[in-house]
Parts: structure tokens; C-alpha cells; sequence
């Protein structure tokens, strides 16, 4: 379903208003909402199957933000497609609104699954695309993962449970950032090889760069032909790409910038958006 | 004779008729569908089977997942697991957004016998009533199970459903006026000295223990409180109102359950003496199923010896 504005210009965007997001905020996860920014902008803006104006609607494509924690990218995102409007962003994490620290389902337009527990969504999206299969329903289902998540046993769990069930309707991405909150993920907990490990679990890997849309849209492509079970998007990424200072250091991955760096980070992020424009 | 069957057997043949009449119900099962007696439905309908292997915890968001696209998941696994290991998911998958998944624990309490502590779940009512937005059942018997089963599948929202494994004797049936209603406990037997709050296979035993009560002269009303949550206050303090003290009994640790839901209530509403009956805040151990339920007291005697303190703490 094609989106008017061109992606560059809504990932910028969404940039900006992640940026703001969590100033205002003074909270939320800003390093993964800036690594993933590229691939969720992508999927709604070109690849999702979906009508804003029936957010419900059986038949649409889902995505489930298994790294649930970046809100900011996913909110500032369905506001640009018109899921709600962008001045709600103003309420983000705050008591008097309905956009949570995490995606929740029941509140705001445009989610397909509450998530925030890590390793909770990759399941619920095989979930959807078990009954999508069992119906013999055309729709997709696309979830996004971190690399720290996939600690989490349940994770494991799930990409054997896609691979018994050969759920081809099914597109997982990791975001690939190599990095979580305690520091690099080869020192907190070494995962990978992540390719080996899926392919070992029976699903179809491919290579991107998440931050490189032609390169994400060929994987997707390549996914939405592979028909002998799901595949796994492994999207290299920068956390905090975007803000220089931001850039590969773990200690962005919750904090809020304060006033000063957050001058910064929005000068930097408006030339880009100017860079685009002009 | 009453008829005598377990309730994750009378479960396992309610759910497998539901399959025929509602395409929509799909059954998950974490390998032990020959135990929680999911297999008919998984032989009756393989393609809405689902044997998701030892793996409990993506079994409750895949239910989940499934819920979200319109599905009626009931997924099934030992009460340890299905409340124990897979609580979280539970909470944040299935009953923060309010998902339609039925969570089925089978083997519930220490009637598990042999297998030990480690697969008697005694914490599952505490674990599930205290999420919030669930409904949490016990029914006493293969009766009650089938119309407990026939409500659940039209009920929209998560729900806990415990199965007990032992054989039971079908009572339910032959209780004049007895309707079977979500949050709405059922009066099994009429008294006046005191209330005795039963649920799962411990109706059976307060049943039992009302005869032995009366033969001493006191006169216990029963009630088969199948639902744990949301609890049928309105029963609860008309009985507690008409005798004074109440008795709670199940097969699961008093701390938390269907005793701390009952003491909860009426301590804030109408405080009387209500005693608990039930697991003493230990573990279970191996043994045959009856022999451990009566070396923890969880018998008619047991519930009598504790209506008895009820009754004298009455003033």
C-alpha cells in the first residue's frame, strides 16, 4: 500500500519526532527507535498491506514490534501514516494519554499486538500466522526483533515452532545493532552467529542493510517469495544512527537526552531533513 | 450410581463435541495432549490442533497470536506450567490486551499423586486471580466441566480453567434448581451453623463432611464455589449473613486461593470467622493421589475438624 511522502523524508521524520518524543517524554528508548527506524518506515510506508481508515480490518497485514521498547519509532511512524494525529505524539509515556512506554493493542490505532516483554511478540506473530494459514488467508505477518531479545529462550522457542508449522506468510526482522543496555551484545551475551542459528532452526536467512532501503526492500522481496517456511531479516544497523553522539553507544539505549545534547541531536536531525528537501 | 469421571476427562469430550459445532475453537497442547485428553479433539480435528512441543511459554503467546486474528484458543498443559512457567506470558500476551485465550491446567493440586511436588500445582488460583481482567474456574466434577466448557466458549475474554486429574463422582447433576453461570456459585446443600465454600474436587469432601457435621448436629450450607474470580459476593455475604461462619476448602495452598479471594471479601464487607482449609503454605510429595491428599489433611475429616473451629469461634 504505497504511502505518499518518500521514505527517506518519513524516516527523517520519524526521526525527529522520536527525538522530540522522548525529550518531552524525559523517558523512552531512543538508540533502538533510531536503528529501527529505516525498517519500520519501510514496512508501513511501502510493504504493509493496510487501510488506515479500518485498522481492524481482517484480511491487512500485521506487524508485531517484538523489541517493544521502541515506541518512539513505531508511534512517531503510524502517526505519519495517519493512524492518529501527530499531536498526540505530545502524550507520549504521559498519564493523560493512551501512547504507553510499550505497544499496546487495545488503545492505540494501528498496533496489532501489546508487546514489551521481550521474546512475547516473535510468538504472537506466529500465532497470527498460523490462523492467517489455517484460513488460507493472503495477509502477511511481519514482526522486528532485537539482538539483545533474542537472549531470551522463548525466542528459540518460536522460530522452531514457524519452522514445524513452515509459516512462509511469516517475515521476522533483528535489528542488528550489537548493542543492549548493559553494553555490546558479543560481551553480555554472545549471539551470534545469528544467521547459522535460524538457518539451523529451519528458517531462510538474508542479509540487509537496515538502513539501506533497496537493500531492505530485495530481502522482503526475496522473503515474500521464499514459500517453504518463514524468513529472517538479518538488518546490520547503527543504534542511534542519525545523532553523531548517539551513534554505537549502549548508554542511549533509555535514556532521555537532556536539553543541551537534545539541541544538538535536533539541529543535526533538521539539516538532514533539509539536506532531503532540497 | 453417580457417574464417576475426571474432570480433564469430561473436558477433554466437551471440548471435541465444541469442535463441531464451533469452527473457530482451536486446541494448543505442549506434549501431553494424552494426559490433559486433548487428543480426541486432536484426532477429530488435526488441522486445529496445535502441539507446540514442550514449550509453554510461546504455546500462551502463540494462543495469543492466534486470539488477535479471531481465533478461540483453549491451550492446554499441566496447572504448574500453564500458571507457573508460562505466568507472564499470560499476563502480558493473553491479559493485558484482553485476548480470548482459555488457559487450561490440567493436573491441578496434590491429587497429582506420584509425580511428586515438583508437577502439584498448589499457587495456580493465587497466580491467575491475581492478574487483572481474568476469570479463574474450578468445577467439582464431569457435570459441571461440560457446562463450564460450553460457557467458557462463549465467553469473550482470558479465562483459567483448572482440570483435576482424579476421578470424581458427578454430584452437580442432581442438585434441583443447580444452573451453571459464570461468577455465580451454587448452593449445593442448604444450612444453617455454617458456610462451607468449596470448589474442584473438594465439593465432593464438603459434601462428605456436611453428613458427618449433621450426625453432630450441625447444619452446614454448601456452597460449589466454581469460580474463583470474579467471586460471587453477593452469595458469599448472603450465607455469611444467614450462619455466621465460613469455611473454605481446596486443593491448593491457603494463602492466596479461593480461602484468601473468600477471607478477603468478607473481612472488608462482613467480617465473621472464616477459616481456611487447604494446603498448610507447604509442598506436596509422591505418593498415591489419596494417600497424599489425607497425609495433608485434605479430606472430609480435615474440612470437619476445621467447620468445627469455625463454628466455635462464632460468638
Amino acid at each position: 500500500m504505497q504511502y505518499n511522502t518518500p521514505l527517506p523524508h518519513m524516516a527523517a521524520r520519524g526521526r525527529l519526532l522520536a527525538t522530540e518524543m522522548v525529550h518531552r517524554a524525559a523517558s523512552g528508548h531512543l538508540g533502538g527507535s533510531l536503528s529501527a527506524m529505516d525498517i519500520i518506515a519501510l514496512l508501513y510506508g511501502e510493504v504493509l498491506r493496510i487501510n488506515v481508515n479500518n485498522p481492524r480490518d481482517p484480511d491487512r497485514d500485521r506487524f508485531v514490534l517484538s523489541k517493544g521498547h521502541v515506541t518512539p519509532a513505531l508511534y512517531a511512524i503510524l502517526a505519519l501514516r495517519g493512524f492518529f494525529p501527530e499531536a498526540d505524539l505530545a502524550l507520549f509515556r504521559h498519564i493523560d494519554g493512551d501512547l504507553s512506554g510499550h505497544p499496546e493493542m487495545k488503545h492505540v490505532p494501528g498496533v496489532d499486538m501489546s508487546t514489551g516483554s521481550l521474546g512475547q511478540g516473535i510468538s504472537a506473530a506466529v500465532g497470527m500466522a498460523l490462523a492467517g494459514q489455517m484460513d488460507q488467508k493472503s495477509y502477511r505477518v511481519y514482526a522486528l526483533l532485537g539482538d539483545g531479545e533474542l537472549g531470551e529462550g522463548q525466542v528459540w522457542e518460536a522460530a522452531m515452532a514457524a519452522n514445524k508449522y513452515k509459516l512462509s506468510n511469516l517475515t521476522a526482522f533483528v535489528d542488528v545493532n550489537g548493542l543492549q543496555i548493559d553494553g555490546p551484545t558479543a560481551q553480555v551475551m554472545p549471539v551470534e552467529p545469528i544467521g547459522d542459528k535460524f538457518r539451523a532452526f529451519g528458517w531462510h536467512v538474508i542479509d540487509a542493510d537496515g538502513h539501506d532501503f533497496a537493500s531492505l526492500r530485495s530481502a522482503i522481496t526475496e522473503a515474500q517469495q521464499h514459500t517453504d517456511g518463514p524468513t529472517m531479516i538479518l538488518a546490520k544497523t547503527v543504534k542511534g544512527k542519525g545523532i553523531s553522539f548517539m551513534e554505537h553507544v549502549a548508554g542511549w539505549h533509555g535514556k532521555a537526552p537532556g536539553d543541551e545534547d537534545y539541541a544538538v541531536a535536533r539541529a543535526e536531525l533538521e539539516a538532514a531533513l533539509e539536506r532531503l528537501e532540497a | 450410581m453417580a457417574e464417576k469421571i475426571a474432570t480433564r476427562a469430561a473436558y477433554g469430550k466437551a471440548i471435541a463435541a465444541l469442535g463441531k459445532t464451533d469452527p473457530n475453537i482451536v486446541v494448543l497442547d505442549a506434549d501431553l495432549s494424552k494426559t490433559t485428553m486433548t487428543n480426541t479433539f486432536a484426532e477429530t480435528f488435526p488441522e486445529r490442533f496445535f502441539n507446540m512441543g514442550i514449550a509453554e511459554c510461546n504455546m500462551a503467546s502463540v494462543a495469543a497470536g492466534l486470539a488477535a486474528c479471531g481465533k478461540k484458543p483453549f491451550m492446554n498443559t499441566f496447572a504448574i506450567f500453564a500458571a507457573g512457567r508460562a505466568w507472564e506470558q499470560v499476563r502480558n500476551s493473553i491479559c493485558y490486551p484482553g485476548l480470548n485465550v482459555k488457559v487450561v491446567g490440567s493436573h491441578g493440586g496434590l491429587s497429582v499423586g506420584e509425580d511428586g511436588a515438583t508437577h502439584q500445582c498448589t499457587e495456580d488460583f493465587a497466580l491467575m486471580r491475581a492478574i487483572s481482567g481474568m476469570t479463574v474456574l474450578c468445577p467439582c466434577d464431569g457435570h459441571e466441566m461440560r457446562e463450564a466448557v460450553a460457557a467458557l466458549a462463549n465467553f469473550d475474554g482470558p479465562a483459567y480453567l483448572r482440570l483435576g486429574r482424579l476421578p470424581v463422582e458427578t454430584v452437580t447433576d442432581t442438585i434441583p434448581g443447580y444452573k451453571f453461570e459464570i461468577g455465580k456459585g451454587a448452593v449445593l446443600r442448604d444450612g444453617s451453623d455454617v458456610t462451607i465454600v468449596a470448589c474442584g474436587m473438594n465439593v465432593q469432601m464438603a459434601l462428605k463432611a456436611a453428613d458427618i457435621l449433621a450426625e453432630q448436629g450441625i447444619s452446614a450450607l454448601v456452597i460449589d464455589m466454581h469460580t474463583i474470580k470474579p467471586l460471587d459476593e453477593a452469595l458469599l455475604l448472603e450465607a455469611a449473613q444467614k450462619t455466621g461462619a465460613v469455611v473454605t476448602t481446596e486443593e491448593h495452598n491457603v494463602l492466596g486461593g479461593l480461602g484468601g479471594a473468600v477471607a478477603e471479601f468478607l473481612g472488608e464487607h462482613y467480617p465473621v470467622p472464616v477459616i481456611r482449609h487447604g494446603v498448610m503454605d507447604e509442598f506436596g510429595r509422591s505418593g498415591a493421589a489419596n494417600a497424599v491428599l489425607a497425609a495433608y489433611g485434605i479430606t472430609p475429616e480435615g474440612i470437619v475438624a476445621r467447620t468445627l473451629a469455625a463454628v466455635a469461634a462464632k460468638r
